[in-house]
C-alpha cells in the first residue's frame, strides 16, 4: 500500500537581487509606489531559487527511506515539505496516516516550565493527545531518567537531560510514518545508540521510515531503500546499498588527495610545511570506491624547515562520530633540511563499514608536537560481506579478519 | 488512528481549514496554558498582578483625568467606574495587539519545525488577555460593591461587547503579526502607536467632552477609532443610565471589525505557510 505519494513536488525560493535576504518595509514600499507611478514598468527583478525540482516518489507502507546527498540538496527542504512546514510551489503530496516528524528533539520547550510540563506540551506540538501522553507518562520519564528532576524547570537540566527527555518523548510517539532528520547529530554515542534502536524498532514494527542523515552507516544500517538527491533534483532512487554507491561515487566530498607545490602555500609553520597526503587502494584492481576489502595505502609528504631535527610522524585514525579508532606513529629520526616522505599501510578485511578521516601530526623530539594537520583526508568504507545472509549494520570501530574463531565438533550425541 | 487521505499542497479549502484546526484545538489549550503559566513565573504575586495592573491604572486614570482634569464635577457617579470600562478595554487592546503582533516571531522554534495550524498560535495568545478581562470585570464588580453603584439590566450585554472588542482587537493584530514576520518595523511601530493611543481613546475622558469642544472634524475622526466604540459601548452598558448610547462610534467599530476580520483571516491565510521562509 503506498502511504506517501510525492508528485511532481517543486519548490521555489525567491532570492533579492541585493542579496539582502530580510527584506524591508522601505524596499518593499518603494517597490510598490514605483509600480503604481509607472505600472508599464517591469517589476524588480528577484532571482528565484529551485531548491526541489519536480521530484516524484512513492513510499510504501514498511519502507525505510532514507535520503542522501550532500549539503544543500534539498534534503531538508523535501522534509520540511512532508512535514507541511512549508508547502509546495508546485505538485501535490499524498499522505495517508498518522506522520510524525521529528526534526529536532524537544521542539517547543518552554525553559520556564517544568518537565512534567513540557512533557504536556512537547507531547501536544507533535501531536500526541492528552491520553496517550497520561499513557506514557511513566514511561517517558523513565526513559529519560530523569524522575527526580520532573517538577523542576527544563532551564535548570543539564543538556543532557533535556536531549533525552525530549527524545523520550519523541520515543513514545506512535504513527504510522516517521520523519526524523539529523537527530542523531547530537548527543554521546549512548544516546546515538539509543535513538537508532528506537528507530529499528519503528521499522521493525511495519511502520514507515523517513530518514535523513549524513552518517551514511547509519543510513545504510537503518533503511532499506534510498532516495539520492543532488541539486534539489532527484538522481536515483532505489535499493539503499546501490543509491548510497552512486552517492558516494559522485560525491567527491572525501578528501583523497591533497598536495601544494611550494613550501609557502602549505599549510604548516616556520618548522614545517605540509607538502602532499593522499589515499589510495593498494592493490592492482580498481574498483570505485573503497570497501572492507581494500587495502589502503597513505602517502605523506612534508617540507622540513629546520636544519637538522629529530622528527616522527603520528598517524589519527577517526571514526565518523569523532572517535579516535587508533593512532600510531613511526621512529624519531634525524632529518636535514628538505622533503621527508612517509608511507603507511592500511591492510584490507581491517576496517569496518563506515566514514573515516585522518589527521596528522608531525612530532619533535619525541615529545613537543610540531604541526598537527587536521583532518588531512576524509574517506568512505563501503561494507562487502559474503557468506551470511545477515545484512544488519556490522557492530564495530574494526572489522579485523586477522582475529579469527575456529569452530570444531568435538562430541556427538 | 485516522487512515484517511492528507493532501499537501499550496491549496486548502476553508471547510477542511476550520476543521483542522478544531482538531488542534488540545494545542490551542495547551499553547494558552503555557502563555499563562509562564508569564507569572518566578512572580511573588503571581495572577496578583492581573489584578494589581487595572486596579493601579483605574486609580491612576480616575485621579490624573478626575481629580487634576476636574473631569469628575460633572458627573453622578463616582469617577473610578466611569474610568473602568475605558481601562478594561485598552488594557485588552494595548496588550493583545503587542502580544499578538509578536505572537509568530516568538513561537519560531515551532514554526519552523512542526506544523500545525498557524492560526493556533494567535488564538491562543489572545486568550491570555481575555483572562485578564474577565478578571477586570470581577474586579469592577468589586469596586460598584465598594461604591454601593447598582448596574442596571444592560450589564448581561458586557460579553457582546467583548466579543466585539476581541474581534476588533484581533483582526488588525493578525495582520500586524504576518506583517512583523517579514517586516520587523511592525514591531517598533505598536509600542510607539500604544503610548499615544491612550489619549486619543476616550479612556480617562468621555466621548461626549470630544463632542463638546465644538471642533466637527476632530470629533469625525475620532469616533472613526474603534477603540472608541468599544470603549463607548461598554460604558453604555455597565454604568446603568450614566452614558447615552452611541451610534457614531459603534457603526465604525461594527464596520471595521467586519472588514479586517475578513481581510486578516485571508491574509493570515496566505502567508501562513511562507512564514518559515522568512522568519
Amino acid at each position: 500500500m503506498t502511504v506517501l505519494n510525492i508528485e511532481n513536488v517543486s519548490k521555489k525560493y525567491q532570492l533579492h537581487q541585493k542579496g539582502n535576504s530580510n527584506d524591508d518595509l522601505r524596499d518593499t514600499l518603494t517597490r510598490w509606489s514605483k509600480n503604481i507611478l509607472k505600472p508599464s514598468s517591469k517589476k524588480s527583478k528577484t532571482e528565484e531559487f529551485w531548491a526541489l525540482k519536480d521530484i516524484n516518489l512513492e513510499v510504501k507502507q514498511g519502507d525505510r527511506l532514507g535520503l542522501v546527498g550532500a549539503n544543500g540538496a534539498g534534503k531538508s527542504t523535501l522534509l520540511k515539505v512532508l512535514s507541511q512546514i512549508t508547502e509546495p510551489t508546485t505538485g501535490i503530496v499524498r499522505v495517508k496516516g498518522r506522520m510524525a516528524s521529528l526534526l529536532e528533539v524537544g521542539t517547543g520547550f518552554h525553559p520556564e516550565l517544568t518537565g512534567r510540563e513540557n512533557i504536556f506540551l512537547n507531547g501536544a506540538i507533535l501531536g500526541m493527545h492528552k491520553s496517550e501522553i497520561l499513557k506514557h507518562f511513566e514511561a517517558i520519564v523513565e526513559f529519560a531518567g530523569i524522575s527526580k528532576f520532573i517538577d523542576t524547570p527544563v532551564k535548570r537540566y543539564s543538556s543532557g537531560m533535556y536531549v533525552r527527555l525530549g527524545f523520550a518523548i519523541a520515543a513514545h510517539l506512535e504513527p504510522e510514518i516517521l520523519v526524523v532528520d539529523e537527530v542523531l547529530a547530537v548527543g554521546d554515542a549512548d544516546f546515538q545508540k539509543k535513538s537508532i534502536g528506537k528507530m529499528r524498532d519503528v521499522s521493525n514494527s511495519g511502520r514507515t521510515l523517513i530518514f535523513v542523515s549524513h552518517n551514511l552507516t547509519a543510513v545504510q544500517g537503518l533503511c532499506d531503500k534510498g532516495a539520492y538527491l543532488r541539486g534539489g533534483e532527484l538522481i536515483k532512487y532505489g535499493k539503499i546499498d546501490e543509491v548510497v554507491n552512486e552517492y558516494v561515487k559522485t560525491v567527491s566530498k572525501f578528501q583523497l588527495k591533497q598536495n601544494w607545490a611550494t613550501p609557502e602555500e602549505g599549510p604548516g609553520n616556520e618548522q614545517v610545511r605540509i607538502k602532499s597526503i593522499s589515499l589510495l587502494s593498494n592493490e592492482t584492481i580498481v574498483r570505485d570506491n573503497f570497501d572492507t576489502r581494500t587495502p589502503l595505502k597513505m602517502t605523506f609528504e612534508y617540507w622540513n624547515l629546520m636544519d637538522s631535527a629529530e622528527l616522527n610522524v603520528s598517524l589519527f585514525l577517526y571514526s565518523m562520530t569523532g572517535e579516535c579508532v587508533f593512532n600510531i606513529g613511526d621512529d624519531a629520526k634525524i632529518y636535514k633540511k628538505g622533503i621527508v616522505s612517509s608511507e603507511c599501510l592500511i591492510p584490507g578485511d581491517f576496517l569496518n563499514d563506515g566514514s573515516y578521516y585522518i589527521s596528522v601530526m608531525i612530532v619533535k623530539d619525541r615529545l613537543a608536537p610540531v604541526y598537527f594537520f587536521e583532518d588531512a583526508l576524509a574517506f568512505d568504507i563501503i561494507d562487502y560481506r559474503e557468506g551470511t545472509d545477515w545484512y544488519g549494520k556490522w557492530p564495530g570501530a574494526i572489522r579485523p579478519k586477522m582475529i579469527s574463531i575456529n569452530s570444531v565438533q568435538k562430541e556427538l550425541l | 488512528m485516522d487512515a484517511k487521505e492528507r493532501i499537501i499542497t499550496a491549496q486548502k479549502s476553508t471547510t477542511d481549514y476550520i476543521k483542522e484546526i478544531w482538531d488542534y484545538k488540545e494545542l490551542f489549550w495547551i499553547l494558552a496554558k503555557r502563555d499563562l503559566l509562564v508569564k507569572y513565573k518566578q512572580t511573588i504575586l503571581g495572577i496578583g498582578w492581573s489584578v494589581i495592573r487595572p486596579l493601579i491604572t483605574m486609580i491612576v486614570m480616575a485621579f490624573a483625568f478626575g481629580k487634576i482634569g476636574k473631569l469628575d464635577t460633572n458627573t453622578a457617579i463616582p469617577f473610578t467606574l466611569v474610568v473602568a470600562p475605558g481601562v478594561i478595554v485598552w488594557l485588552f487592546f494595548s496588550q493583545s495587539l503587542m502580544a499578538l503582533s509578536q505572537s509568530i516571531v516568538l513561537n519560531s522554534n515551532l514554526v519552523t519545525k512542526v506544523y500545525f495550524p498557524r492560526l493556533i498560535i494567535p488564538l491562543s495568545t489572545i486568550f491570555l488577555g481575555l483572562v485578564d478581562v474577565l478578571i477586570s470585570i470581577i474586579l469592577f464588580f468589586i469596586i460598584c460593591i465598594y461604591y454601593q453603584f447598582i448596574p442596571d439590566w444592560k450589564i448581561i450585554l458586557v460579553p457582546v461587547f467583548i466579543v466585539m472588542t476581541f474581534l476588533s482587537t484581533f483582526g488588525i493584530g493578525l495582520i500586524s503579526a504576518v506583517l512583523n514576520v517579514k517586516f520587523r518595523d511592525i514591531g517598533q511601530l505598536i509600542p510607539f502607536v500604544i503610548q499615544f493611543g491612550y489619549f486619543v481613546s476616550p479612556v480617562g475622558y468621555l466621548t461626549a467632552s470630544v463632542k463638546a469642544t465644538g471642533n466637527p472634524w476632530f470629533y469625525k475622526l475620532f469616533v472613526l477609532n474603534p477603540v472608541t466604540g468599544c470603549i463607548d459601548a461598554l460604558r453604555w452598558c455597565m454604568l446603568g443610565d450614566f452614558a447615552k448610547f452611541n451610534w457614531e462610534s459603534f457603526i465604525p467599530v461594527i464596520v471595521f471589525l467586519v472588514v479586517t476580520f475578513f481581510i486578516s483571516i485571508k491574509f493570515f491565510r496566505k502567508h501562513e505557510n511562507s512564514f518559515v521562509d522568512h522568519i
